[in-house]
């Protein structure tokens, strides 16, 4: 592995870490806010359930993985 | 002080004491077991590296456009702070082991005790230990210094917070002698990890476009609403662990 793609993995792990799924969501949800946004349409109200939402079910992977053996989700 | 700026240098203190008190752990059992002036020096290089990193990065994130900042880092942030957010959860509920600092200390004054070599002179170990607990500890912090205080405007008061944060967790370590093993840690990362998303929410939809309803107050209620959320879900996975 070149000292780049080195660096951007160890910035890619140090940031979004194990779970990219959220990751994916927050920048999904803020597409979403820039494009309502853009509409001139009123979207301070994405945001809120979006987050909220996604680490609900992040915690729901890290729980159900954790009851399957040899599963390991969260470092 | 605006309350903007109340929640920043709050979350920078709790977020690098957390993270001093294990760099503190690491630098004790190098220090107690081997030579302390090596490890002193270690932490001292640390420290160096990561004023520098601070230094060479502050100016570039500052300089670039308000909404291009806030969109880019307050959603860095955000994905960032869900991912302590979700880790003290678990931790919370029993699900993820708690960090435990005497048996850190334990291991690592083991290991530092086997490791042999050691001279009267400079001894290596000691300070590479040293200097790598430090510098990965710290290197979360820089990272929260940069985006919080760039938001900001205000990487002198993010600075200012995390050194007092290293100056009041060294305090403890010399006046205990020992690992600060009671210092709540989980409870101290799930505040940060609160923070962290609700600033990184509010400065992301900011950044996007979005006008929040009453401005700078809608950041206390985006912080109540992630603090019951995430107390709702430990609640919640508690009762089923």
């Amino acid at each position: 592995m070149s000292r780049v793609s080195a660096f951007f993995a160890g910035a890619w792990e140090f940031v979004v870490g194990d779970d990219w799924r959220t990751a994916l969501g927050v920048v999904a949800a803020l597409g979403v806010t820039a494009a309502l946004a853009g509409a001139e349409i009123a979207a301070w109200w994405v945001m809120p359930p979006a987050v909220i939402g996604l680490l609900a079910l992040s915690i729901r992977r890290a729980v159900s993985g954790r009851r399957q053996p040899g599963v390991s989700p969260d470092g | 002080m605006s309350g903007a700026e109340i929640g920043l240098a709050l979350s920078v203190f709790l977020a690098c004491a957390v993270e001093a008190v294990e760099a503190l752990t690491i630098v004790l059992a190098v220090g107690t077991t081997r030579s302390w002036s090596s490890a002193l020096y270690g932490v001292g290089a640390a420290a160096v590296a990561l004023a520098a990193i601070v230094v060479a990065l502050g100016p570039a994130l500052s300089s670039l456009p308000i909404d291009v900042l806030r969109v880019l880092v307050g959603g860095v942030l955000l994905i960032f702070g869900l991912q302590w957010l979700r880790k003290a959860i678990l931790r919370a509920a029993g699900v993820k082991a708690t960090h435990d600092e005497l048996q850190t200390y334990a291991e690592e004054t083991e290991a530092a005790r086997s490791a042999g070599g050691l001279g009267g002179g400079f001894d290596g170990y000691s300070f590479t230990i040293s200097f790598k607990g430090v510098l990965l500890e710290g290197l979360e912090v820089a990272f929260i210094v940069l985006t919080f205080g760039s938001n900001q405007h205000h990487i002198d008061v993010a600075a200012a917070a995390a050194g007092l944060a290293v100056l009041v967790v060294a305090a403890a370590g010399v006046a205990a002698r020992a690992p600060l093993a009671r210092v709540p840690e989980n409870a101290m990362k799930f505040a940060v990890g609160v923070m962290l998303s609700s600033f990184g929410m509010f400065w992301g939809a900011e950044g996007a476009g979005a006008h929040w309803p009453a401005g700078d107050g809608a950041l206390l209620a985006i912080i109540a609403l992630m603090a019951l959320a995430a107390l709702s879900m430990t609640s919640a996975v508690r009762s089923r662990a």
